[in-house]
């Protein structure tokens, strides 16, 4: 599962149970970010025990893309078998600022930052 | 009439250094556009980033330079991205994006047009957003848009840049010059720097 533009990719490795975000996420509204939505939904589906999301070189993420990836948490959250991991860049300041709120969604979430 | 909401600063007349991209949403359709609003809002963080100098032996000012460079970018997206689309395609008026510098902080202000008939909804929504705690409200919102499958406005730029760059927000309508009946809106940022 691999979805890849100019501006972005975003894949799925299931040897690592891994889901890989690079790039600048900036699309318009629910619509167009509905493939990448799908892929996710599609990782849940096939109910891995754990899922690693790296958003490591994630370099920019609207505030639709963060709905998209807080949906994705709360759909894991709700799951209650799958335990999650975020991966963070730590020279990548957005995440700084809102990866945190990933976790209050999801507590027992870990947020590493590499 | 003109009526303001939240933090909104009326006179702008000591800013020294500003600048002003305009649009107009008609010349292009939206979804080409779209790339657009991207390199707008990063040429604003280019631009103003260079008044936070960088030294080669200093790290602290590299992160600094970093930090505010990524918050214009996010904060101009966000508000370039929401005034494409709640404009009013009915009226010709350009959307304008400004920034101001000043030495505590950066104001951002954006203004586009909207349909009179989607008012009342945006100045409830206001009204919700200063009356609530920002954090709680963004956390209620998220969890009330994972719980829709078919949500096409999430409803969190306002609230991300509130919660996540503890920047203060207000607002101003306004009566276009146009018969229709049209609203201009001025959205402010005020981002601490």
């Amino acid at each position: 599962m691999e979805i890849k533009t100019e501006a972005y990719s975003v894949w799925y490795d299931p040897e690592q149970a891994t889901i890989n975000c690079q790039g600048s996420l900036r699309l318009s509204g629910m619509k167009e970010y509905q493939p990448i939505i799908d892929l996710l939904n599609s990782v849940t589906e096939q109910q891995p025990e754990a899922i690693i999301l790296n958003l490591q070189e994630l370099e920019f993420l609207n505030s639709s893309g963060i709905n998209v990836l807080s949906k994705f948490v709360i759909r894991i959250r709700q799951q209650k078998n799958i335990a999650m991991t975020v991966l963070g860049g730590k020279d990548i300041p957005w995440q700084g600022k809102s990866l945190k709120n990933l976790k209050r969604l999801m507590p027992s979430l870990e947020l590493n930052w590499r | 009439m003109i009526q303001f909401f939240g933090d909104y600063l009326t006179n702008l007349s000591e800013s020294r250094e500003y600048l002003i991209i305009g649009f107009s949403p008609g010349s292009v359709p939206l979804k080409q556009r779209w790339r657009n609003n991207g390199l707008s809002a990063d040429f604003l963080a280019d631009y103003f980033a260079t008044f936070f100098p960088s030294s080669e032996n200093n790290q602290e000012d590299d992160e600094r330079q970093n930090e505010v460079k990524s918050a214009i970018g996010y904060i101009a997206n966000e508000l370039i991205e929401n005034a494409m689309k709640f404009n009013d395609p009915q009226t010709n008026k350009p959307i304008d994006i400004a920034l101001h510098l000043r030495s505590d902080r950066i104001i951002f202000m954006i203004t586009n047009s909207v349909a009179p008939e989607k008012v009342p909804g945006f100045q409830t929504y206001i009204q919700r957003i200063l009356a609530s705690d920002p954090a709680d409200l963004y956390i209620e919102q998220l969890e009330k848009n994972a719980e829709s499958e078919q949500v096409e406005a999430s409803q969190l730029g306002y609230l991300t840049i509130l919660n996540d760059y503890d920047a203060k927000l207000g607002w101003k309508f306004e009566k276009c010059d146009s018969d229709r009946g049209a609203i201009a809106v001025t959205s402010m940022v005020q981002l601490a720097v």
